[in-house]
């Protein structure tokens, strides 16, 4: 093919392709559970963060976490009586009231025992681990010879797809439904796995999102790597401090979010509300070279990521009105920053606004992407940038490099249009996606 | 332990497992607990570790298989009290 020919083709696939919207939001947060009570605390910096007597009880260096309180009478409006009975996975419990909730936003019904599966209507809904208090149980009674007894639902509530197989048989998704894991970038690449799907025209409705297990038998390995602080333990809500010049390590945490994401034509079809749209994004990996690790991620690959995002959904960096970062509040914080200023090219006052939903909730790890893009999303629909609480004392190598006004530590109501977040992980993954207000 | 206390507590452990569109009502000494009380097959072990706390008892694999209505329940519940 010619070149202009195959650049007409490639325009060609382009315009057949579906623009994806995001018509329902869900959460199930450390400072707050319900969009509601969720909104209300990011727009006046309310902390989730809280002192567990049990990891001091353990000796855990980092005995502050952050976990979503979920009462009993609250599960029963997501599980039945049988469901809840030897049911011990939070990650589930979280994924399954953030998944369902978004699905009731967006007002879609949940398919009846009696009906047929939707076969439009799909799940992409990540976690870390599954389970993890389920399986504990399990390996004792197996360790006692009592196999047998451990019932029917183990393998349901520890397998990773639990959490994807517990929402699609709660409402009858006849699509694909899975489940993706990709560390702290888990949340995030969900969402740009649907949006591809439902571009690519698989599929109309996906529901995603991502959720994480707590406790001690998650959060331990973290505490054993020394990648938590300790030295926030007599005043947990000023424990996680992205961007700070004090930043001592991230406060573990959990929870779930969850986005309805739709095509642009059944969203239409439904009058749906219409929160943003997804443009489009990237996922890549560092490969675990050029300074990538395990544990630490590759500049190269951050950037190369941001930028594919950007062209892959034709938005210039100069459009770009807020990020919604990664930022986790370690010794990393002012690298992701200079990633982000040389990717999209801005610095100084020409920085666009910034913030870290982990200054309040701490690091939700595989939930971490997807509670922060219901946070973004809701910013972008509500016109505010929520504040940085504990960066008072902004790290130095960050206000050398943006204006200290892009971080704001009281919320400000401004009109955004176009907006990004990016989440890295463990194995040198990274996922970004951006949205824009319609 | 007469016939009759076993089939009212039995009664109490599969009421849990009933789907929301079968009743407590429906259960009677012939129901069949698959095929007429529409529980999840793989909600047979679940139920069977119930009897066990409830009655100090320990069914094997093998009489599992017969426990197929409520009243062969009861039976096999029965013989194992009186064993």
């Amino acid at each position: 093919m010619q070149g202009n020919d195959f650049r007409n083709a490639q325009k060609i696939v382009k315009d057949l392709k579906n623009r994806v919207v995001i018509t329902g939001l869900g959460i199930v947060s450390p400072n707050g559970v319900g969009v509601p009570k969720f909104l209300n605390s990011i727009k006046n910096g309310v902390s989730g963060v809280r002192f567990f007597p049990e990891l001091q009880k353990l000796n855990f260096s980092c005995q502050i976490g952050a976990k979503p309180k979920v009462s009993e009478v609250e599960k029963t409006n997501y599980f039945t009586n049988l469901e809840l009975k030897n049911f011990n996975s939070n990650g589930i419990l979280y994924g399954v009231m953030a998944g369902l909730d978004a699905l009731e936003d967006a007002g879609i019904q949940k398919k009846e025992i009696s009906e047929l599966p939707d076969w439009d209507l799909g799940v992409i809904f990540g976690t870390g681990t599954s389970g993890v208090e389920k399986f504990r149980e399990a390996i004792y009674k197996l360790d006692a010879g009592k196999v047998r007894r451990l019932g029917s639902t183990t393998v349901g509530q520890t397998m990773a797809s639990g959490i994807s197989a517990y929402l699609g048989g709660k409402i009858g998704a006849g699509n694909r439904v899975t489940t993706n894991s990709s560390a702290c970038a888990t949340g995030t690449e969900a969402i740009f796995m649907a949006y591809e799907q439902i571009a690519s025209g698989t599929a109309r409705k996906i529901l995603c999102g991502s959720c994480s297990d707590d406790g001690p038998y998650v959060w331990g390995g973290f505490d054993a790597m020394k990648v938590t602080t300790f030295k926030h333990n007599d005043q947990p809500e000023s424990g996680s401090r992205p961007l700070s010049a004090t930043a001592s390590g991230f406060v573990p945490g959990s929870g779930a979010g969850a986005l309805m994401l739709e095509s642009m034509e059944s969203a239409s079809e439904r009058g749906a509300t219409i929160y943003a749209e997804v443009l489009g994004g990237h996922v890549n990996s560092g490969g675990q070279r050029l300074g990538g690790s395990m544990t630490a991620p590759n500049s190269v690959a951050v950037q190369r990521c941001i930028k594919k995002a950007l062209s892959h959904s034709e938005v210039k960096p100069q459009e770009i009105d807020y990020i919604n970062g990664h930022l986790t509040a370690t010794i990393k914080d002012p690298v992701e920053i200079e990633n982000w200023c040389v990717a999209l090219g801005r610095d100084g006052s020409n920085f666009p606004y910034v913030n870290s939903l982990k200054s309040m909730v701490g690091h939700g790890l595989a939930a971490s992407g997807s509670m922060e893009a219901v946070s973004a999303v809701l910013q972008l629909h509500h016109g505010f940038v929520f504040p940085n609480i504990n960066c008072d004392d902004l790290h130095p190598e960050i206000s050398n490099r943006i204006d200290p006004r892009c971080i704001p530590l009281e919320k400000i109501d401004v009109d955004l249009r176009t907006i990004v977040k990016a989440s890295f992980g463990f194995g040198d993954v990274n996922a970004c996606v951006i949205f824009r207000k319609i | 332990m007469t016939q009759d206390e076993i089939y009212d507590q039995l009664r109490n452990i599969i009421k849990i497992y009933l789907p929301e569109d079968v009743s407590e009502e429906n259960i009677t000494p012939e129901s069949h607990l698959v095929k007429e009380l529409n529980i999840n097959s793989s909600h047979l072990v679940d139920i069977v570790l119930d009897v066990e706390d409830a009655f100090d008892i320990e069914i094997k694999d093998t009489e599992l298989e017969a426990m197929d209505t409520v009243s062969s329940a009861v039976e096999i519940i029965q013989n194992k009290i009186n064993q």
